[in-house]
């Protein structure tokens, strides 16, 4: 645990000036682009005179140099403040942290099944390098590994919900339901089961992959030789000594997939019409709205930075080795 | 006459990778002697190891194996890590990184002595202190990485002697570790089997060391058994090109006892 | 020659190679066989396929021809995967090496930028760029070159890192050559090789990030792409699933092809080495 905690305070300074790369990054980036929230709004509302225009960018701070808005962005960052959405009229922490939770439910579901599921196959597949089983799982997911998530979405939305009528075609619940505490929460499961699948299935097949691989890697290993001299059990010697590590590149990758997972579900939400981050992301593109977009990808990327400290922890839980040198010392 | 516990007859090994095929042993025939210190000695690639992997039953898929071994001292297959323990090369891979020391011995007395994991840890326990590692309660709990080498090798003997065998196999269990510990890897395996009567198949390239406490030599190159006998017998006159300079080789001041055998 | 044949013997490599090659005869013939702009309409709108033979496939609901439109598709999927990938290869590698062979504090500050660009997911990326700067066929590209760009810059500077510290480095320095040329003649030819192996997996996610955009409506409106035939074809996805389904089967095969290459080239060169 004093490994973990050691690894866990690096890793977090050593974030930091990261994400002040990002936020900057993203400032001049938005920063760039023809218009700003003051044309959107005008356009939505046909227009106004120049004295609106100049009061209206006054109050939003437009009237301002780049650097000089940057600078008054980051101290308000640092009181978690993220600015003002014009497409919504509202503060656009609020909007995170409303749209935030059913993203959060979609990516943490689809990452606990592709794990899951992924890993026993890859056990499944591994425990014979290239038996028929395995040569079975390994084709069937790299079939799957090259289906579009979003195209997924779409084919088990016509077979599930237009054809069979078994789950919802969109949404996250159940409009005006009246429906509370479990009754609630299995309407929204029932909801997340293909947008779940849609996202989960392409990572499912990546991490069968890896654990099938990881796994012929470790049957190498001489320690899977004795344990095998040992007369062990065939159960005991797969899990115990030849899953358990393989297991840990998955770790690693399930960190490396945080990104890439929080990016899918756009594209999934927008199929789904679920109110998650991602469609305030494409929210924003529509509505041209600078800040709020900037406040979702800086949002993402803290995200995307917590999910690497958890799997850091875990991994150093999961290998003795790990940041034993700093420990010590 | 003492009895056999092992008897290899025409035995021999292929490997197979593509459409080539290497001989890795030709027609060998040995006697396992049940009790003695039998040295199996060789360059790599003389089929020294594939015979430890053969009797072990732990040959490669891509191995191709005729021949007999027969167990006329156990009197049934044997029953790998229950009737022959396996010590490796190199105990810094053989060792699982990521299981405590502990889990790693007392599985094999679970699983051979039909113990629980408390009582099979308490084995583990009496195995630790027994090849003298310092702290054994403390070392249960560690994993390969906080040992030394010599440590790890005396775990992973441990492990090997866990469920009481009739055979120890050692492959080449102290090329990679310094000499002095090689020296004190060599006296406990000695003492190991002296006290428990096992018999000892010590495999190495180093004719000096095996010579120093096996009973018997066995020299094998290009996958064939050139020459046995006594340790005595083979050091004082070698019947074979191979084992004389082997020997030759080997054979200055700093090996005394190879000296006191040959004049004998 | 024999490198071909032998990524044709493997199951993978023959698989791979064959879609890849039926995609690229597609993308060329298109202009030849169907020379008319796949966005134009030439029949009734919604004919199922396999009813009219003038048009196989069938038409979209504003009636344009969907073969004509699946065959123009693998044009741009295959450039943009192809551009965006060879962009995202060359600026990773300049990085990497430059990073690599300067070391301290330019290494430092550039690596960090390769951290940020990986922490921020690259799909937002591509989405917020294409959004700033109006969607155009090169923007896409730039667009997914920015997020693919930083598993080259990474690998390149390892490699580098690594072959500096070898013996012909050293030698060259020895015999007075200069950094830059010691950079563009010893270590680079050496450092790319590993580097090269990453750019099927990125023109495999290229081909689907592009699909991405233009199914979210952020692609070049004028040019006919798998993505946006999803799009539409989802408006109609009750009655006529196929005008999304057959553009989805293009681009999973597509990929699936890109794949199986990969793995039968992996596969090839290690005989190839181990043989050596």
């Amino acid at each position: 645990m004093r490994r973990a905690l050691l690894l866990l305070k690096r890793r977090a300074i050593s974030s930091i000036p990261v994400l002040l790369i990002v936020i900057v990054g993203t400032f001049l980036l938005l920063e760039a682009a023809p218009g700003d929230a003051v044309d959107a709004y005008l356009l939505s509302i046909g227009g106004g005179d120049a004295a609106l225009v100049a009061s209206l960018r006054a109050s939003y701070g437009l009237d301002q140099s780049t650097l000089a808005r940057l600078w008054l962005y980051l101290t308000a960052l640092a009181h978690f403040d993220l600015g003002w959405s014009v497409t919504f009229g509202r503060p656009i922490v609020d909007l995170i942290l409303e749209r935030l939770p059913n993203t959060l439910w979609l990516m943490g579901s689809a990452l606990a099944l592709s794990f899951s599921l992924g890993s026993i196959l890859g056990v499944v597949a591994g425990a014979r390098p290239g038996s028929a089983t395995d040569r079975f799982l390994s084709i069937g997911s790299l079939a799957l590994y090259a289906v579009p998530s979003f195209w997924l979405g779409l084919v088990l939305s016509v077979v599930f919900s237009v054809q069979l009528r078994w789950f919802p075609i969109a949404g996250i619940e159940t409009i005006a339901s009246g429906k509370h505490g479990i009754d609630r929460a299995l309407d929204i499961a029932r909801h997340l089961v293909l947008p779940v699948s849609a996202l989960g299935f392409i990572y499912l097949a990546l991490f069968l992959r890896m654990m099938r691989s990881g796994m012929a890697e470790a049957w190498r290993q001489d320690y899977a030789l004795a344990a095998r001299a040992k007369g062990l059990g065939r159960p005991r010697i797969v899990i115990r000594h030849i899953a358990r590590n393989a297991l840990l590149p998955l770790v690693t990758m399930l960190g490396l997939q945080a990104a890439s997972m929080l990016g899918g579900s756009v594209v999934i939400e927008s199929v789904f019409a679920i109110p998650g981050f991602g469609r305030l992301a494409q929210e924003a593109v529509a509505g041209r709205d600078a800040p709020l977009l900037i406040g979702i990808i800086v949002t993402s990327a803290v995200l995307v930075i917590l999910v690497n400290l958890l799997v850091d922890i875990t991994y150093a839980l999961l290998d003795p080795r790990v940041g034993a040198a700093e420990a010590a010392a | 006459m003492s009895m056999q516990l092992a008897t290899l007859r025409d035995l021999s090994v292929l490997y197979r990778s593509g459409s080539t095929t290497r001989p890795a042993l030709a027609s060998v025939n040995l006697d396992i002697v049940a009790g003695e210190r039998l040295a199996i000695i060789g360059e790599s690639g003389s089929g020294k190891s594939t015979l430890a992997l053969a009797l072990a039953g732990l040959l490669p898929d891509n191995a191709e194996r005729t021949g007999q071994i027969a167990w006329p001292g156990l009197g049934r297959p044997p029953v790998p890590g229950g009737d022959i323990g396996f010590v490796f090369q190199d105990p810094g891979s053989s060792l699982n990184p990521v299981l405590r020391i502990g889990e790693q011995i007392a599985e094999v007395a679970r699983r051979h002595l039909g113990l629980g994991w408390r009582a099979a840890h308490g084995r583990a326990l009496e195995l630790l202190a027994r090849v003298r590692i310092p702290q054994p309660k403390a070392a249960l709990a560690a994993y390969a990485h906080e040992l030394s080498g010599g440590q790890r090798q005396r775990v992973a003997i441990a492990s090997a002697i866990a469920a009481g065998p009739r055979l120890l196999i050692a492959d080449e269990p102290t090329s990679a570790l310094d000499m002095v510990v090689q020296a004190e890897i060599v006296a406990l395996l000695d003492e190991l089997v002296r006290a428990d009567g096992m018999t000892l198949l010590f495999i190495t390239h180093d004719i000096a060391l095996a010579s120093g406490f096996a009973d018997r030599l066995a020299v094998f190159s290009d996958a064939r058994l050139v020459e046995a006998g006594t340790s005595a017998e083979v050091l004082a006159r070698p019947q074979n090109a191979y084992t004389r300079h082997l020997i030759g080789s080997h054979i200055d001041l700093a090996t005394p006892p190879l000296i006191a055998g040959a004049t004998q | 020659m024999s490198l071909l044949r032998r990524l044709l013997g493997t199951p993978e490599g023959a698989v791979g190679t064959v879609i890849l090659c039926l995609l690229v005869l597609a993308a060329l013939l298109a202009p030849v066989l169907f020379p008319a702009d796949p966005l134009s309409i030439v029949g009734p709108a919604l004919v199922p396929p396999f009813t009219d033979p003038s048009l196989p496939l069938g038409t979209d609901r504003l009636g344009r021809d969907v073969l004509a439109g699946l065959m123009h598709g693998a044009g741009t999927s295959l450039a943009v995967g192809i551009a965006a990938a060879a962009m995202a290869m060359i600026a990773g590698s300049l990085v990497g090496t430059l990073a690599g062979l300067a070391g301290g504090l330019v290494d430092e500050a550039l690596m960090r930028v390769v951290d940020a660009f990986q922490i921020v997911p690259s799909f937002l990326l591509a989405l917020a760029f294409v959004s700033v700067t109006g969607a155009s066929l090169p923007v896409v590209i730039t667009a997914i070159a920015l997020g693919a760009w930083t598993g080259p810059a990474r690998l390149a500077r390892a490699e580098v890192l690594s072959i500096r510290e070898r013996d012909y480095v050293a030698a060259a320095r020895v015999l007075g050559m200069r950094p830059l040329e010691i950079a563009f003649r010893e270590v680079l030819p050496n450092a790319l090789p590993p580097v090269m192996a990453l750019s099927s997996v990125i023109v495999a996610i290229s081909v689907l990030t592009e699909a991405a955009l233009s199914f979210l409506g952020l692609g070049d409106p004028n040019i006919v792409t798998w993505g946006s035939m999803i799009a539409q074809g989802r408006n109609v996805l009750r009655s006529a699933p196929f005008l999304s389904i057959l553009p989805g089967i293009a681009l999973m095969l597509t990929v699936l092809g890109v794949y199986l290459f990969s793995e039968g080239l992996a596969d090839a060169l290690a005989r190839r080495r181990s043989r050596a």
